[in-house]
Order: structure tokens, then sequence, then C-alpha cells
């Protein structure tokens, strides 16, 4: 990071122009290692220590800290700088979170800060509105999650990506005993599949939503009688039970099934009516051979 | 939650009989016995056990009741789209959810999450999975802001540290996916040795979060957005040892060109 500060510096004139309030104008430092700004506590906690406050947030608003050091004592309520809107909404954030959630746990906080035991292992899409916390309520230490484009599941053959690394560490090092790959209403990267046209452009989001392929087919072939987004809503719930049976390409994943310590789930989760729909994968019934049919049980629907 | 706890700490209990079964090696039969007779005692009383099935069905049904039910026009909103204002990079690890730490509604924040919360540079040919939520988030949601967030006591980076300087067997997978994260190593070890390798992975947390957000600038429309002054990179740190959270900005400046002319008298350069 640049210094504009030595005189001999041939560039010091040619900064661009940076705004005078710049929260981090003080903090630029030569190190090789770039040291987030850390807020000095005792300075925060000198002005809320007639709360009784425990908080002890390290984070603060950069302006607000120099502010202090030039001596002058306001409350965080007096502090505001537009620039810093970013700063305070995710200060804000996460002492509501310290508050209503860290220090009213503070046992179980302690446990999970030195081991993690989820039962869960989640696969959602990273969707804003679909995150497994808030619809199905998964609490700190429950659910290990991975979230990508779709909710998708590559096979063991496609080779190592972030998919299968963090299979391999929830089943074989968590040892999870469930995994959950949770689908949804109005998912843009199925739309993208579906979608999807021959014409020798690439994206990346071509390239991972061809992991699904399959699930396109099939699609074709089952709901060809339905209009684009029929079509793209039939393939949500296919694409699902296509992951579900790329999990089984995995041999730790199919062993751990068929000895009974690991079930694997499928969701479908409707923000449109919000329902909940959830299922299991039958691992005897299902006939792998016969072009990937896999057999479900124990389907619950909840509206 | 007192069940939960309950059996939270039953199970920590039960992990550190484990550990003291696999570390210490010497001790004596009556002890070993000992121990997994306790192990046993712990796992057998849990005094309900969790089904996955009613654990999703109260938390849907909450979410449904307190939430959804109670907010009509934003669900009407958000059905027929999302135009989120965060893009965030989180770590796949159980206790560091986003909604969850950052209080994310809904609506807020496009989340991806993997091991050690780690973005490979652009490379056309691999890692199409991340390429795509970033294309996807800059060129269709246009986010505002990205966030990578690192965590304490991370798996990924702890694995990242210690192999395959410990001698051990590799993963098939996981391995190959944190040693994206090497240059992070590379600059730690050299910075902070001799220190603790604990507090060295506390080092290389932080500086995987910096690793990624530079990863992330060699995105062409991650370039592009941020000479066009519309996009932010943020990093930030959830210590859930202490309760606290670190934010710090990725900045990276660019000054205007000095001429140097062709011709000079003056000869003494």
């Amino acid at each position: 990071m640049a210094i504009p500060s030595s005189i001999s510096d041939p560039f010091a004139s040619k900064f661009l122009p940076s705004s005078i309030s710049d929260p981090f104008a003080s903090s630029y430092q030569p190190s090789r290692i770039s040291v987030p700004v850390k807020i000095e506590q005792t300075q925060l906690t000198t002005l809320r220590r007639s709360h009784c406050s425990t908080l002890k947030a390290s984070m603060g608003s950069p302006g607000f800290t120099q502010q202090l050091n030039n001596n002058k004592l306001e409350t965080l309520a007096d502090v505001k700088d537009d620039r810093d809107d970013i700063f305070n909404d995710l200060k804000d954030r996460f002492l509501s979170f310290k508050k209503n959630v860290y220090m009213a746990n503070p046992e179980q906080f302690e446990n999970l800060a030195k081991v993690q035991v989820p039962k869960f292992m989640v696969i959602a899409c990273a969707d804003s509105r679909v995150c497994p916390s808030s619809i199905l309520g998964f609490q700190p230490g429950e659910a290990f999650t991975i979230r990508n484009i779709a909710n998708l599941v590559p096979t063991f053959e496609s080779g190592p990506s972030e998919v299968n690394a963090a299979l391999e560490f929830s089943v074989n090092t968590l040892q999870v005993e469930n995994i959950l790959v949770i689908g949804h209403s109005c998912c843009g990267g199925i739309r993208a599949l579906m979608g999807m046209e021959d014409d020798g452009n690439t994206s990346f989001i071509k390239s991972w939503v061809t992991n699904a392929k399959n699930a396109r087919v099939k699609t074709k072939a089952a709901a060809s009688n339905l209009d684009f987004d029929g079509q793209c809503s039939h393939c949500e719930k296919v694409s699902i039970n296509h992951s579900l049976v790329n999990l089984l390409t995995y041999p730790w994943i199919k062993e751990k099934v068929e000895k009974e310590e690991l079930s694997i789930h499928g969701g479908y989760y409707d923000f449109v009516n919000c329902s909940f729909e959830k299922w299991t994968l039958d691992y005897r019934g299902t006939k792998l051979e016969e072009n990937g049919r896999i057999a479900i049980k124990n389907k619950v629907f909840w509206y | 939650m007192d069940i939960t706890m309950a059996i939270q700490s039953s199970q920590l209990a039960i992990e550190q009989l484990k550990n003291l079964l696999r570390e210490k090696e010497e001790l004596n039969e009556v002890v070993t016995t000992k121990i997994e007779e306790l192990i046993v005692e712990l796992q057998g009383c849990h005094p309900h056990p969790i089904d996955p099935a009613q654990q999703i069905i109260d938390g849907f049904t909450y979410f449904k009741f307190n939430n959804f039910d109670k907010n009509p026009e934003l669900y009407e909103r958000l059905a027929k789209g999302q135009s989120p204002k965060f893009m965030v990079f989180a770590c796949s690890d159980s206790r560091v959810s986003p909604s969850v730490i950052l209080n994310f509604q809904p609506g807020e924040a496009f989340v991806v999450r993997n091991i050690a919360n780690i973005v490979p540079a652009f490379n056309q040919l691999r890692y199409s999975g991340v390429g795509a939520t970033i294309e996807y988030a800059i060129t269709a949601l246009k986010v505002k802001n990205i966030l990578v967030i690192g965590h304490s006591r991370c798996g990924g980076i702890s694995r990242l540290m210690s192999h395959p300087e410990d001698g051990s067997i590799p993963f098939d997978f996981i391995d190959d996916w944190v040693k994206i994260g090497l240059p992070a190593k590379t600059n730690v070890m050299k910075e902070y040795e001799g220190y603790d390798f604990k507090e060295q992975c506390n080092f290389c947390e932080l500086e995987s979060v910096n690793n990624s957000l530079v990863n992330l600038h060699t995105y062409p429309y991650v370039d592009r957005e941020i000479r066009n002054k519309n996009l932010a990179l943020l990093g930030g740190y959830y210590d859930f040892v202490n309760g606290e959270f670190k934010l710090w900005k990725y900045m990276s400046v660019v000054t205007k060109p000095i001429t140097i002319p062709l011709k000079t008298n003056d000869l003494t350069i």
C-alpha cells in the first residue's frame, strides 16, 4: 500500500484525490502483511462503563476512534459519516448478534469454541433468500454448510473442487450423520441451466451448471408440455435428486450410507408459497444402474 | 436450548476423552478401560436423541410463523427477485453462519460458503464453482460489497499450516483446495517464524482473507467495478473465542503517471 507522505516520493503529488475523511487514512502501513485496523478496546470501554456493558466489541467506526484521539469524547450516536455507512451497518449487525445471542448463551459458545460437532451437512444455494440458518433455524454448531450456485454436487469423477473438499471433511473428519441438499423456487442457476444454449460462448456460470446437465435432459423429457417457468420449477427438484445420486458416487459416502451411519435427504423451499418439502434417499430401493433412478422415503410437506 | 446444551456438553466431553485415549499412549489398562466406560456412559445418556426430521420441521415452522407470515410485503417482493447489497464469502464451519453472526435477513446477502472461505484467483479452466458465484453476483445481481470473513480455530487453515510438514497422509480433496491459501502460509511462516503453531494459524486465518481479497481482484468484472467505484472489497474476522469481530477494507491505489522526457540537458542523472 502506498504511503502519501514522503517528500522525496516522486508520486507524492500524483495520488488520485482521496476523501479527507477516509477512515483508514491514518492506518496505511508498509508491512508485507496488511494488518487490519484494530480499534483500541480501552477507548470504547471507557465510554461505555456507565452502562455496565461487557460488550468487548473491538470493532467500531474508525472515524469514531480518530475523534477520540482528538480528545473529543462523543457518543456513538453523534458520529455520522455517510462514507462509514457500511461499517456502521456491519458493526450494528455484529453487536446485535453479540448481545442477543452470544452473551445470552455463554456456556454454549464456550463449548463451541473448543469443538464443533454438527449433525448435519447442508448444501444450499447462495441465493440471498434461502439461508438454511434462517429458514430451518440451524443454530451455531448444528450444520456444516456449503453454499454455491444452484446447490449442486459434482460427481466424484469430476475431480477436486470446493464441494468435495467440504464433503470429505464433514463426512470423514466431522462424521456428520445427515447430508441435506436444499433447492428452492425461482433459482437463477437452474434457470441458466435450462436456458443455456450451445452457442460456443463460455462463462463460469455455464461451466458450473453443466454439472447438472443430466437433470436438464430428464426435465426436458418429462416436462416438455410445461412452459419455461414450469420446466424450471420441475428441474429445481430433479436437480436435487441428481445431486443426491452424485453424492453416492463418493465411495466413503456410499459406504456409510450402506452401513446406515449416514442419511441423505433432499429438501425444497418454495418461498412464493412458503412451503417446505423434505424426503430421504432410500438406499435399498435405489437402483443406480437404471439411469440413476432413485427411490425416496419419508416424504413430508409443510405449508 | 437446555437439551441442546446438555448434549453439546456431553459431546464435548466425549471428544476430549477420545483425544486423551489417542494422545496418551502410555496410559495403563485400568485407566484406558475406565475412560472407555465413561465414553459409553456419556453416549448413552442423551435424554432425547435428535431426530433430524423433527428438528427441521420445528425450525421451518418457527420461521414460517415468526418471520414469513409476519412480513408479507417483504416476502412478496423477494418472491419476484433478489437485490442483495452484499456478497459474503464465509467458512462452512457450523459456528460461523453469516446470517447468524451478522444478522442478515433474507434478501440481504448472497452467501458463498466453502472450507476456509477461500477465493481462488481467476482461472478459466478450474474453480468454475466460485467463478460462477462471483460472475453471477457482479453481472446479474450487481452487489455493492464483497465481504470475505475468516474465523478463529479454522480447521481448513490449520490443515494448510500443518500439511505436508507433519507427514500425514494427504486427503483426496481437502489438500487440493486449501493449498490455494499457500501464499498466506508462506507469508506467515516468514514473518512469524518461531511463533507458537496456534498463533501462526491465527495469523494465517487473517492473512488468508487478504489472499482471497487479492484473488478477487483478479476477476475482470471485479476489477472493472472497483475502478468504476461501484464495488468495495472488505475483509472480516470473527473470533468466537473472544467474541470479537474485525473489519477492514481492501484498497488498491493507482497513481497518475509521471512523464520522463525523451531528451534532457541535465546529463547528471
